[in-house]
């Protein structure tokens, strides 16, 4: 029987290792797997690569990730906020590596990892500072950038429900990232509002298929609403 | 000197946005432009962190923390619109999808070439997120921004000396002093707010400046 439904944050990221590459879904704060988050920070895994489309809001999150000293490396679109004050100190104290991706080609990129592309040309950035250093083609009179992929050994995603197969859905905004990193990482690990019995899931509607994750764990509504994130 | 207000910059780009369109309105002055589109066109608004058909900000308290826009600010979504992930979405822009995107800049060049995402300075946090997958997707590059910085210099140039967000991406710009097209034969002016004649607008920018009837004039010599 396949049963990917794990009892705890902490027993689903057990096995992260120091070094390890991270995606973590969210856009801001919407779709951020705070509770996995936090049982990564408890865990203590460092030395971490993370990647996200931001670089953490507030104290909370990823933020608290950042602040705990735990990753070497931010791989991010859009790392400066209003609220982005643990990233901008350790920015600036040079205590970590950042790099600079334009979204559409950080979401391509982990989508290319996800669906075995090797490689590709994009006109995002060409002829801008992101681009420089990179190769780059001009094909039917526009000009391409080469763009690698970006996979990773875990992704932490935030889904609505999802089911033991690790069949997901999601809620509203809160999808952004979460189906591609779900593709992109050996092991996805999915926080869910709930597991629900496998056929409950709507097979036209099922958003990331099973395949794609490895781990569902629950989060209970009541954790969520009684939890430090819910109240900041 | 005269200058249109931010409501009329927003309005006056709406304006421009026809009845089926479907577009992106940039962070900061372009959100604008939502608040001027006339009700009786159906125009959809897609933003970038994976909803299409975007509706106004909802009532005080019916704020949803998982419905954003790309300002990471509470939104609602249109009868009719959908979700769905971060390639799709980027996918709209960079396949051409999206009918026009209506960016901020720092600067614009004569050739159409857009600086909207970081001053360079040393000590700045470089962030890009979507301005360079808009820049050079969507069918139409629409900028707002002031004629001149706050020192009065142009931020129309000939050259940008901040750092490149795209490569000859930007087909219109509307300012606070007027609405400039971005040609093959250089900038033409389409329209001059009120009371500013074409010289004295072109003393207050960085690269020379062509009347539209001189363009209309030479299409039609070409014609």
């Amino acid at each position: 029987m396949i049963d990917k439904t794990v009892a705890s944050t902490s027993a689903a990221v057990a096995d992260i290792a120091d070094g390890a590459t991270v995606m973590i879904g969210g856009f801001g704060t919407a779709g951020m797997p705070s509770e996995l988050i936090d049982a990564l920070i408890r865990h203590g895994a460092r030395d971490l690569t993370i990647v996200n489309n931001n670089a953490g809001n507030g104290d909370i999150g990823l933020a608290a990730l950042l602040k705990a000293k735990r990753v070497r490396k931010i791989i991010c679109s859009f790392p400066r906020q209003t609220d982005s004050y643990v990233f901008d100190a350790l920015y600036h104290a040079g205590e970590i590596e950042l790099e600079l991706v334009p979204q559409g080609n950080l979401a391509e990129r982990i989508r290319a990892a996800g669906a075995g592309i090797g490689a590709f040309f994009t006109p995002t950035a060409y002829g801008t500072p992101l681009a420089e250093g990179k190769e780059t083609r001009v094909i039917n009179g526009r000009g391409y950038v080469l763009e690698y992929p970006i996979a990773a050994d875990f992704a932490l995603i935030k889904a609505e429900k999802g089911d033991r197969w690790g069949n997901l859905v999601y809620r509203k905004t809160a999808r952004n990232f979460g189906p591609i990193m779900a593709t992109a990482a050996k092991c996805a690990i999915a926080q869910v509002r709930s597991i629900v019995p496998l056929g409950e899931l709507d097979p036209e509607v099922i958003v990331t298929p099973g395949i794609f994750v490895q781990r569902v764990v629950e989060i209970d509504v009541a954790d969520q609403l009684s939890s430090p994130q819910a109240v900041a | 000197m005269k200058r249109y207000t931010r409501d009329q910059m927003a309005a006056r780009v709406a304006r421009d946005i026809p009845e089926g369109a479907y577009v992106n309105l940039g962070i900061g002055l372009p959100t604008m432009v939502a608040n001027h589109l006339p009700k009786e066109r159906e125009i959809l608004l897609q933003s970038e962190n994976g909803l299409l058909g975007m509706g106004p900000a909802p009532a005080a308290g019916a704020e949803d923390a998982d419905l954003i826009n790309a300002g990471k600010q509470p939104v609602t979504l249109l009868t009719g619109g959908a979700y769905f992930h971060h390639a799709d979405s980027f996918a709209m822009m960079r396949g051409g999808h999206l009918d026009f995107c209506v960016l901020g800049a720092f600067q614009v060049s004569a050739t159409g070439d857009l600086a909207n995402w970081h001053t360079g300075a040393a000590d700045a946090i470089p962030a890009v997120g979507g301005a360079m997958d808009l820049a050079i997707g969507a069918k139409r590059v629409f900028v707002m921004m002031d004629h001149q910085t706050k020192s009065a210099e142009s931020k129309i140039v000939a050259q940008c000396s901040y750092p490149l967000t795209g490569v000859g991406c930007v087909n219109r710009i509307f300012t606070d002093l007027a609405v400039i097209d971005v040609t093959p034969q250089g900038l033409t002016v389409v329209e001059i707010v009120d009371g500013l004649g074409f010289d004295e607008l072109a003393a207050l920018t960085g690269v020379p400046l062509r009347r539209a009837a001189e363009a209309r004039a030479d299409k039609q010599k070409v014609v």
